[in-house]
């Protein structure tokens, strides 16, 4: 026993280190499949896009489709709504990102950023967003001539209050970030792909 | 203290108690276990409890012999079990509302234990324990109400899964990270069920074993009673069975008269009618609204305008239950001797049913007919719930004068002391 009590490390102290050090490496690399396992299977990963009609879409109407299990927001507005959205000062928003996929992540979010596709020019008439509120996941409601949804014209949603105006920008909390503008493009002016 | 020591009577008793030693275990800790002999209703919810979790337990497993966890047929199979399966709306019923009198029989727990002093010196751990046992409960049951994969189910777990994606804003990315690791997808899905119903079957098990720690750490310093005070001798304790196997079974018969109220003639009072519509993921019910004993948590989340601060209130709302017992700094245990810290008790009872109410109305809701926004009746709920554990339990302990403290259980409990 004089030997462990003694203040130079022994042989037998750096066979016990040494084992519990690999043995702990060992046994935490046993955790690694363990806990990936829970992460996205390839089936889900395989990554798919839509083609959307854009010609049945009524200006004012604001229709959901489903994409990558998630709804999307497609609405055609009327010139007040874009006059409206475009009057916004940037510097007055909650988020003032566009969130648009096809726009560096720095981007302004003016109301053109937000309707910006891949390639060529914004339409304005035109805005598709990801329906997911930026707070706990719920699906918003649009907000119509018939039903008011909020006070900026554009979405409410009703689990936790959130408000979006008709660029899907956030304009009352909780939620953080302004809906996603995912990437997508025109095929004609009346047809796009989305992803 | 010490129990009267097992002695065994026969031959095979003889051999049993020299292997295993398990009939004078429970001699020592169940029959003939020394208790104050003052214990009133109150104590009988812990007997209650163990009864539940017997009731979720068994109930639980054979719901799962005929219940499929696959989101194109969960909803299909709990239809099939209500319908065709023998007795199957009975089993569903007693397990679904066995929830609901889980947590009404744990609320009162808890609140006793507040009331009594039972969170302090020496039985701190026993109700750290309870606060664990508490969170696993809630983890179990928002698991649980996943599982039938209706738009109540579907929408409460995109709700509260998100909840980690506020992690986003600490650090950008971290946040949605684990939330895909949470669902296995880019959204709530046939992945989500499938975990979900596997941790469903396992956190009753790990709840079982938390309750055999939660009652080790109970049998260390015995009992707290309504008194408060330390038990002296034998004159103030007596022996668990028969005098409070008879009082806990009495209770628990009462307490099951409700629980078969609700399972025979109201088994939806507790519900929500949109969950008998299957999950649609492209469509949010108009009001997100979680079972009853989430309520007021779930209002303390609504009432702050932030997302991440808002589950971070939420958490810590949880958390700061692990702390009572050093936040109280008042040496007397019993409110009955603590008249100050006794009218807070009561209004902290009363705010935690106010959140409970903000928290079942609609977010854009006001106050009666008055044009008064509830969410600030919420936010003014919130803020108290916080001072109360934090400021009022610390000071009140330090300023008050509690009422003089009786001798003993004994005498307080007998008009002539037993000598």
């Amino acid at each position: 026993m004089a030997h462990s009590q003694s203040a130079e490390p022994t042989r037998r102290d750096f066979l016990y280190v040494a084992t519990a050090a690999v043995g702990s490496l060992g046994a935490a690399a046993t955790l690694i499949p363990l806990i990936d396992q829970m992460n996205p299977s390839a089936d889900v990963l395989a990554l798919a896009s839509i083609e959307i009609d854009l010609a049945p879409i009524q200006p004012g109407q604001s229709v959901v489709f489903t994409w990558r299990s998630h709804p999307l927001f497609v609405r055609r507005r009327t010139p007040e709504e874009i006059t409206a959205a475009k009057a916004v000062k940037v510097e007055d928003l909650l988020d003032p990102v566009a969130r648009n996929g096809s726009l560096p992540d720095n981007a302004p979010a003016t109301d053109e950023n937000r309707t910006k596709p891949r390639e060529g020019a914004a339409k304005p008439e035109w805005l598709v967003t990801v329906g997911v509120c930026t707070h706990l996941g719920c699906t918003p409601e649009a907000s119509t001539e018939r039903s008011r949804q909020g006070d900026y014209g554009g979405w409410l949603c009703h689990c936790h209050g959130s408000q979006y105006d008709v660029a899907g920008r956030v304009r009352v909390g909780p939620a953080p970030r302004n809906l996603d503008v995912p990437i997508f493009t025109y095929l004609s002016d009346t047809r796009i792909r989305v992803g | 203290m010490r129990s009267p020591s097992y002695v065994p009577k026969y031959g095979i008793s003889r051999w049993l108690d020299s292997r295993l030693p398990f009939l004078r275990f429970t001699q020592e800790h169940v029959a003939s276990y020394p208790t104050p002999r003052n214990l009133n209703i109150w104590y009988t919810f812990g007997a209650i409890l163990s009864f539940c979790l017997i009731v979720q337990i068994v109930t639980g497993i054979v719901l799962a012999m005929h219940y499929t966890p696959d989101s194109r047929l969960a909803f299909d199979s709990v239809e099939h079990i209500m319908r065709d399966v023998n007795a199957g709306w009975l089993l569903r019923y007693l397990h679904s509302n066995g929830a609901s009198m889980f947590f009404l029989a744990v609320y009162i727990h808890m609140f006793r234990g507040l009331y009594y002093g039972s969170h302090k010196a020496p039985r701190e751990m026993i109700w750290i324990l309870g606060v664990v046992l508490y969170v696993l409960m809630m983890a179990t049951a928002f698991l649980g109400y996943t599982l039938p994969w209706g738009q109540m189910s579907f929408w409460g777990a995109t709700v509260i899964t998100n909840f980690f994606s506020a992690f986003d804003s600490l650090i950008p990315g971290l946040g949605t990270a684990i939330v895909t690791w949470l669902w296995g997808g880019f959204g709530v899905d046939n992945a989500t069920l499938h975990r979900f119903f596997s941790l469903h079957y396992l956190l009753p098990f790990v709840i079982a074993g938390v309750v055999v720690l939660h009652i080790w750490a109970l049998h260390v310093p015995g009992n707290n009673n309504p008194l408060g005070i330390d038990v002296k001798g034998p004159q103030d304790t007596v022996s668990f069975h028969p005098y409070y196997t008879v009082k806990d079974l009495f209770f628990l018969s009462c307490f099951v008269i409700l629980y078969a109220y609700l399972v025979f003639f109201n088994p939806n009072l507790l519900g929500h009618p949109i969950n008998y519509a299957p999950a649609n993921p492209i469509q949010t019910p108009e009001d997100i609204v979680p079972e009853w004993y989430f309520l007021p948590f779930y209002a303390i989340l609504r009432s702050i305008p932030n997302k991440l601060i808002g589950v971070l209130a939420l958490f810590a709302s949880l958390i700061t239950l692990l702390f009572v017992s050093w936040l109280d700094t008042s040496r007397v245990r019993s409110a009955r001797f603590r008249p100050v810290y006794k009218q807070f008790f009561w209004i902290l009872v009363v705010d935690v049913i106010i959140l409970g109410y903000v928290g079942s109305q609609p977010v854009d809701a006001s106050l009666f007919n008055t044009p008064i926004p509830l969410v600030w009746l919420g936010r003014i709920g919130t803020l108290y719930y916080f001072l109360h554990f934090w400021v009022i339990t610390p000071l009140v302990g330090l300023i008050e004068t509690p009422k003089p403290l009786p001798d003993s259980i004994a005498k307080s409990v007998l008009a002539t002391p037993a000598e």
